[in-house]
């Protein structure tokens, strides 16, 4: 990782000189905008929420005495009149770290001024998401055409349903409303607000790309959670 | 750390080793050299109107001051609260209104208001907006549209809080700690509306929170003046930047516990709620693990103790240092002992739960946690004495509400480290003494802080004094007051009574507890109504207070220093201070006055023997 350059400022070797950086006047993570320093800290405290749904989980799913449904029947798919397990969940997530990808790639366009490239990126990881929410409504759907409700679940413990609708859904809040503001920014872009500094109407701040990376930070964030709830839920 | 920028010019006269002889000798022409600016200067949205000026305002110190105003209020209904309870045990004959529920209610709301709704957002919404950007030499904060949200969720999290004293059933009485199942169980009052708004409200707290924490944080972390660095923010910084790292950290696992208890009062779901009998019948609730609650409850709860000391610990470093015109007595020990007390919160909740039915290796791997933070507490404690030691100390109101806090935080520590030993606890959980312990510790102690910042900053914020004669008045009324409310609590507790009852029936101690609980309420109508003195005060002296002029109290921070006092939106006109040093160089040997700001170039002091920072 190469170092940003600070008029004034060098940085010194070894551990020693990690903490005189760190402990130096202004700021802590030179040249870190402020935006970008704030999502991770955001992104810390919401990975406490995550954990502490996931730990809720494991210990109400070891306290039960009723026994946990077998998610390869529960989330199975008929494709074709054959059961296929976690054939829906396998398409949602290869969608949503798709996603991940074009993010990526919209960030990198961004910064290369390349306006129209980045909109359309920006776009595609919309409707990534969107697609995702979409599927997961699917899937929700299912469930409760079969009969599992957030209080009860015909297949076993009902914490089953309580702890997968509420954990799922929340982590769905957080997917659509990174989609409301993709397609904000999308628009943003296109409109150009971010090559000519046009101030928000809310904040009046002026725009600038990196915001599209803070939002990618969030939308990476994002993923990496369903990683895990894909894999304490469906693999588990 | 003053190699920590400027590596390759030479500071001769900063460090005390280096004076030579007389006329300001070995001062070079890069004596004075900060490093320019990383960042450039922020840009501001300058309110116009009334309400973007006042109401929707951005402005960190215009926040600051709504939220205090709003936690005061808060607290002043949490405080009618606690007399009205104090009436039922001391006096119920007189409280004939009150029934048993109503005083599980009041209970309830008074703890709940108190620690989360008065004490976290005063000292991080208020002191921490006012003083942050000040301290730390910034415009405003990082984020004032997202500070302003900040401050709007809370007025509706106390909205919808004190909503819940209006609906059916009335408020949730289930203690403060919520506990599962019985706070959404029918028999425990307000377990319909009242607990559901009481978890609505605690999300919205946390949300609006997590707004403003990371405001404060970015403001410390990346928003410094030129020549700030971390060695040289004030203990007050460090404390309210510590506890909104704590507080963004624990505050999850209270969102995470309301969420699942309102879903398991609205839609059913069993997470906390095992297969429970009531008057024969299973109800459909099962399967779910109460323990679970408490653990969330307490990875917050614990944490939360914290945030309330710690920016308390910060604020009254400070204090103690001006006001005794004195160095800070250890001040990197004081930053470390913070961060590690910080630490070690997230490690000891569960020695909220020692009566809970835990494995005896679990109550002793939290009691021993629990032991090891009175080390950094008690270090902290020895500085302030150390810093009085010696000192100049002016006894004005401001030194008397410090003295009345070391004071008031030993009693609460030590009586802290009776309860944390399991063998210990048991048989005086749920009785007075745990009342008496964490009323001194985090509700008189932290009290005690708000109350000498208020006397101190007051000038500050309005540009004229407080009185000091009516100070005086309200500090003993208070302090002689809160001894005699909370020291016969421990004997209380000693012979036995328990918390949260609503009477003593006619148990064998009922005789001696009488006349105490009698002689307890009573001081504590009368601390209550001292209270109001400060209010008179605050109110008079906006009019008529003695105008305070620059710097009343010659302390060396940067929020003395800004061209207007009280300062003004951008907090610093047109250029940003420069800070040379630490905020503690008091009493130096050498300097013409016994203080010397942060803004003061070496240059100026360069005979004087300053402490390197």
């Amino acid at each position: 990782m190469s170092e940003p350059k600070i008029e004034g400022y060098k940085f010194k070797p070894g551990y020693s000189g990690m903490a005189a950086d760190t402990a130096s006047d202004q700021t802590m993570f030179k040249g870190v905008h402020w935006g970008k320093a704030m999502m991770w800290i955001f992104l810390l405290s919401d990975t406490f929420i995550f954990s502490c749904f996931l730990i809720s989980y494991m210990k109400g799913r070891a306290s039960t005495p009723v026994e946990w449904p077998n998610p390869s029947e529960v989330f199975a798919l008929n494709a074709f009149g054959v059961p296929v397990p976690l054939l829906l969940i396998a398409i949602m997530t290869f969608v949503l770290i798709t996603s991940s990808g074009t993010m990526a790639l919209a960030v990198k366009y961004g910064y290369e001024r390349n306006r129209k490239m980045c909109g359309w990126l920006i776009l595609a990881t919309a409707l990534g998401g969107l697609t995702f929410v979409g599927m997961q409504a699917f899937e929700w759907s299912k469930l409760i055409h079969e009969g599992v409700r957030p209080w009860e679940n015909p297949f076993g413990a009902p914490q089953f349903g309580s702890f997968f609708f509420m954990i799922t859904g929340f982590h769905g809040t957080h997917v659509s409303i990174g989609v409301i503001f993709l397609f904000i920014y999308a628009y943003k872009t296109f409109a150009g607000h971010y090559d000519e500094g046009k101030r928000g109407w809310f904040t009046s701040m002026k725009g600038d790309y990196v915001e599209i990376e803070i939002l990618g930070l969030y939308w990476h964030f994002v993923d990496l959670v369903w990683v895990f709830i894909f894999a304490f839920f469906y693999l588990w | 750390m003053s190699e920590d920028y400027n590596d390759n010019k030479t500071i001769q006269a900063q460090s005390s080793e280096t004076i030579s002889g007389e006329g300001g000798a070995g001062v070079t022409s890069d004596t004075d050299y900060v490093r320019p600016a990383e960042v450039a200067d922020q840009d501001l949205y300058h309110g116009h109107s009334f309400i973007t000026k006042w109401v929707f305002c951005q402005d960190a110190k215009v926040i600051g001051v709504q939220y205090f105003l709003l936690a005061t209020f808060t607290g002043i209904i949490g405080l009618i609260l606690s007399w009205l309870m104090r009436l039922q045990l001391g006096f119920p004959e007189l409280a004939g209104f009150m029934t048993a529920e109503h005083y599980y209610q009041f209970v309830t709301m008074h703890g709940m208001i108190m620690v989360v709704y008065f004490l976290t957002a005063l000292f991080l919404g208020g002191f921490g907006n006012y003083l942050i950007p000040l301290m730390v030499g910034a415009r405003d904060m990082v984020f004032p549209y997202v500070n302003m949200v900040s401050f709007w969720m809370f007025f509706v999290a106390v909205g919808v809080l004190l909503a819940s004293f209006f609906v059916p059933g009335g408020p949730t009485g289930s203690g403060w700690t919520l506990y599962p199942p019985q706070a959404i169980l029918e028999g425990t009052p307000g377990s319909g509306m009242g607990i559901i708004l009481m978890c609505v409200s605690l999300i919205l707290f946390v949300a609006g929170f997590t707004m403003g924490g990371l405001n404060y944080l970015i403001t410390v972390l990346q928003a410094r003046t030129r020549g700030m660095t971390l060695m040289r923010m004030p203990l007050t910084v460090w404390g309210i930047f510590t506890a909104t790292v704590l507080a963004m950290l624990a505050f999850p696992a209270l969102l995470v516990s309301a969420l699942m208890m309102s879903l398991d009062k609205l839609l059913g779901t069993s997470f906390f709620m095992p297969t429970i009998l009531k008057a024969g019948e299973v109800l459909e609730y099962g399967g779910g693990t109460p323990i679970l609650f408490q653990h969330l409850f307490w990875f917050f709860g614990h944490p939360e103790v914290y945030i309330v000391a710690l920016p308390a610990f910060g604020i009254i470093s400070d204090l103690i240092s001006v006001h005794s015109r004195k160095n800070i007595f250890g001040y990197r020990m004081m930053v470390w002992a913070i961060v590690i007390i910080g630490a070690l919160s997230f490690f000891v909740w569960a020695h909220h739960m020692y009566v809970s039915g835990m494995h005896p290796w679990f109550g002793f791997f939290f009691a021993t946690t629990t032991l090891i933070i009175a080390v950094p507490t008690a270090m902290k404690v020895y500085n302030w004495i150390l810093t009085l030691w010696r000192g100049n100390i002016r006894l004005n109101v401001v030194m008397l509400w410090c003295l009345g806090f070391i004071v008031t935080f030993v009693n609460g520590g030590i009586t802290g480290i009776f309860l944390g030993n399991v063998t210990v606890d048991v048989p005086l959980s749920d009785t007075y003494f745990v009342i008496a312990h964490f009323h001194m510790v985090m509700g008189i102690a932290p009290l005690m802080v708000i109350m000498g910042a208020v006397y101190h900053w007051f000038p500050l914020v309005t540009g004229r004094m407080l009185s000091e004669k009516l100070g005086k008045w309200h500090f003993w009324f208070t302090f002689l007051g809160a001894y005699s409310i909370y020291f016969p609590m421990h004997y209380l507790g000693f012979i036995g009574v328990p918390r949260r009852y609503f009477e003593m029936y006619d148990s064998p101690y009922v005789t001696s507890a009488v006349g105490m609980n009698e002689f307890i309420s009573t001081a504590a109508f009368i601390v209550g109504a001292a209270q109001f003195i400060l209010i008179y005060n605050i109110v008079t002296s906006l009019k008529i207070g003695k105008p305070a002029g620059k710097n009343p109290w010659q302390a060396n921070s940067l929020e003395w220093l800004t061209p207007t006092v009280p300062p003004e939106h951008g907090n610093w006109g047109d250029k940003l201070p420069v800070v040379h040093r630490w905020p503690y160089d008091f009493s130096v040997p050498g300097a013409k006055e016994d203080f010397i700001t942060q803004t003061t170039p070496p240059s100026e002091v360069a005979e004087t023997e300053v402490e390197k920072t």
